[in-house]
């Protein structure tokens, strides 16, 4: 089956063909037209990407080269696929849960007319391809190309109902926020290519390994590793650059679901997983991902608790997960943050296209404190997403439990304290995604009623994915069995060991005995299973009440005010020097000084004219003199 | 004679055709005084030729002597010529604006 590597190029280029076809022809092709090519195209890559995953299975990997992208003294950056073990699971889970999604949005954006329908298909696929370029390159330049597609089309999605002024300056913030970790990006790779000479993923990590070749100082590796991570900080959004997602959500749900739960946040886990030869060196950087990622994970944990947006819930949730995964990378275990990523684009995924359908429902709206009591209207929503709260909350057997514990066991192998404040992330996370579920679906109906009269089950097209992702979620842990269960359970660790073996060869192994894990993980599901529960019964009984938020429930309601805060530290100054930059410097200087030089020109024709008297006389002088000057001239110089 | 006396005499009439081309109104004494510029060229080319004659007897190329005084006679032709385009212009104008004062030419303009 090793041909089916000739193919690969199809993966990304299928989306693209959609993207043109749609985006072209928008005004001409029909809604279930639109549907059919977007949805098409990312189906045709899902199967292509099952035969390449079967064929890597079997043990080939392989790098494609196409053409020569760059090709200057003595760099050359080609434009090269390389699909290996890392490379085949973000593929199958861009293509398979994006499909999914792009069925979900047929039926989620009925409403819209078919230009704005095609126009959305079309930035979705534009979306799949770059995202399917970023984890297909085999070099950093090649990344690079898709993150920043990927940010575009989170622009380009998160504004997409572009006449509402508060979306656009979601999508805006969204962008910049993107940028400037792009810059740090884009320092680390102009640093790689200055130290080594290349960008290639193969040459920089075969360089690095072996320690008679490597140019690097530590210097070098904890400084390029940094500013990669400056570069995932604002695609996965982490601290400090994290306020862009929960603003991002004005976007349509299918959008978060795809964008920002399942794959784009992802990206900057997946480029961290690829280099991990280079954080493995760099001890200083892990300890920096690991330690802002914790502080993220429970940051956006504290301010889930207290919101009342159903999507808002679910982007700091999102938020909170990444920072867990990047906790996982942080403390060396990539496997176990890649298959967080996995599990999470499954239930996230789950959980927004699950809030698509309550929101659709319930004709728009979004306040938790105006639902309740909707399991007996929508009872398929209603148990997808009960399955999807069990599996974040890290109940076993479902998906999340493996994937959450596997990172909280390594965090335990660093440091207890790692450990101890990811279980308070944990039990956090089961609260609040307890709160959310028995607010929305228990207790008594709280809206109008409007809005009681509209409530239904969502059509078959939104109904099946969310059955389908449902299964993922409660199956999906199970290739991840650790030791303590099952000798050998592992499958997703041996199927991606030779991505992490170069780093696993230089790591020093913490064992922990499995005495130590039973208790880690008894006490972590204990302890969530009595958040979990207690949130159940809190808030099944919850009533409206016109109480304000009072003390730390306001400040947490308020995001602890960080928008205020960046507002205050960032933007004020940067418009005021703006407004100064445009009021004295363009108004006065440069336009002053443009405006000047036609009036000078002004003045001197109307001097010059003058010479033009139309006296014979003068003219006849003026040849004189003319001449007499030349003379001179020539005479004494 | 010495040529300084030729040179100076030649000058003289030179700057004095100058002065009056720049001075004076009427457009027939202006090109009187274009003819004395001429004709003072002339006669410095006259006195040079003379000169070289009388001092370099026995040169190597004889004709050195009358190229000058060849050349007096083309710049006579030219200024004949010029004089009749000249004077018909005048004549032109003298139709047109009834005087032949330069300064009113500057009504052509309009």
């Amino acid at each position: 089956m090793s041909n089916v590597f000739q193919l690969v190029w199809l993966i990304p280029v299928l989306p693209l063909l959609g993207f043109i076809i749609n985006g072209l022809f928008r005004k001409k092709v029909s809604k279930t037209m639109a549907g059919v090519i977007g949805s098409g195209t990312v189906l045709a890559s899902f199967i292509i990407s099952i035969f390449v995953f079967l064929s890597v299975k079997e043990g080939n990997i392989h790098v494609a080269h196409y053409f020569d992208f760059i090709n200057i003294a003595s760099l050359k950056i080609g434009f090269d696929f390389q699909v290996d073990q890392l490379t085949t699971v973000f593929l199958l889970i861009i293509t398979g849960v994006g499909f999914l999604i792009h069925v979900y949005s047929t039926a989620y954006m009925h409403d819209e007319d078919p230009k704005d329908f095609a126009k959305y298909f079309a930035y979705l696929n534009l979306f799949v391809f770059s995202m399917l370029l970023l984890v297909m390159g085999a070099n950093y330049v090649i990344m690079f190309m898709g993150w920043e597609g990927v940010g575009l089309c989170s622009y380009l999605l998160i504004g997409f109902w572009f006449k509402n002024n508060d979306f656009n300056s979601a999508a805006k913030k969204a962008f910049v926020m993107n940028r400037i970790g792009d810059f740090g990006f884009l320092l680390a790779v102009f640093w790689l290519v200055f130290k080594i000479g290349s960008v290639d993923y193969n040459h920089v990590f075969n360089v690095v390994a072996v320690a008679k070749t490597n140019p690097l100082t530590t210097f070098d590796i904890t400084g390029i590793t940094l500013l990669l991570f400056v570069g995932a900080m604002g695609k996965s959004a982490q601290i400090p650059l994290y306020t862009w997602l929960p603003d991002a959500m004005a976007g349509p749900t299918p959008v978060s679901a795809l964008i920002h739960a399942a794959t784009m946040v992802t990206a900057g886990i997946y480029m961290i997983a690829r280099s991990n030869i280079l954080y493995t060196m760099a001890p200083v950087s892990q300890c920096v991902v690991a330690i802002i990622g914790l502080a993220t994970a429970i940051f956006a944990a504290t301010i889930a608790l207290k919101q009342n947006d159903i999507k808002k819930v679910l982007a700091y949730s999102t938020v909170s997960q990444l920072g867990y995964m990047f906790l996982g990378l942080g403390v060396g275990a990539y496997t176990g943050a890649v298959f967080h990523v996995m599990t999470h684009a499954f239930f996230k995924a789950l959980l927004f296209l699950g809030a698509g359908s309550v929101i659709h429902a319930m004709s728009g709206e979004q306040d938790l404190r105006n639902m309740g009591g909707l399991k007996k209207y929508m009872s398929i929503t209603h148990i997808t997403f009960l399955l999807a709260c069990l599996a974040i909350a890290g109940m076993p057997p479902f998906s999340g439990f493996f994937s959450k514990d596997e990172i909280l066991a390594a965090a335990f192998s660093k440091s207890p304290l790692l450990w101890g404040v990811g279980v308070a992330g944990a039990i956090m996370t089961a609260f609040y995604m307890f709160r959310l579920y028995a607010m929305t679906f228990l207790g008594k109906f709280r809206g109008t009623t409007e809005q009681q009269h509209h409530l239904h089950e969502s059509p078959k097209a939104i109904t099946i994915p969310l059955i389908i992702l449902a299964i993922l979620s409660v199956i999906g842990g199970w290739i991840g069995i650790p030791e303590v269960f099952m000798h050998g359970g592992h499958r997703l660790e041996e199927f991606l060991s030779p991505v992490f073996a170069q780093s696993n060869a230089i790591t020093e192994k913490h064992v922990i005995s499995h005495s130590t894990e039973y208790v880690l993980m008894g006490t972590s599901v204990v302890l969530a299973l009595i958040a979990l529960l207690y949130a159940w019964n809190r808030f099944s009984k919850y009533q409206k009440t016109a109480k304000e938020e009072t003390g730390l429930g306001k400040v947490l309601e308020n995001k602890w005010y960080v928008d205020e805060l960046y507002d205050a530290i960032i933007v004020k100054p940067l418009m005021s020097v703006a407004k100064y930059l445009n009021n004295v410097f363009e108004k006065k200087g440069i336009d002053g000084f443009v405006n000047g030089v036609g009036k000078a020109v002004n003045y001197g024709s109307r001097q010059i004219r003058l010479l033009q008297s139309g006296q014979v006389g003068a003219y006849i002088l003026m040849m004189v003199l003319g001449i007499l000057a030349f003379f001179i001239i020539q005479l004494f110089i | 004679m010495e040529i300084k006396w030729y040179i100076g005499l030649a000058v003289a009439l030179f700057c004095t055709g100058i002065v009056g081309v720049l001075v004076r109104r009427n457009a027939i004494i202006i090109f009187m005084c274009i003819e004395l510029m001429l004709n003072a060229v002339n006669l410095l080319l006259v006195a040079f030729s003379k000169m070289h004659a009388t001092s370099a007897v026995g040169m190597a190329d004889p004709s050195i002597v009358s190229n000058a005084q060849i050349f007096v006679f083309f710049i006579m032709v030219v200024a004949a010529a010029e004089v009749s385009v000249g004077l018909a212009i005048i004549v032109l104008l003298y139709r047109n604006t009834r005087s032949v004062d330069v300064n009113f030419l500057n009504r052509l303009k309009n």
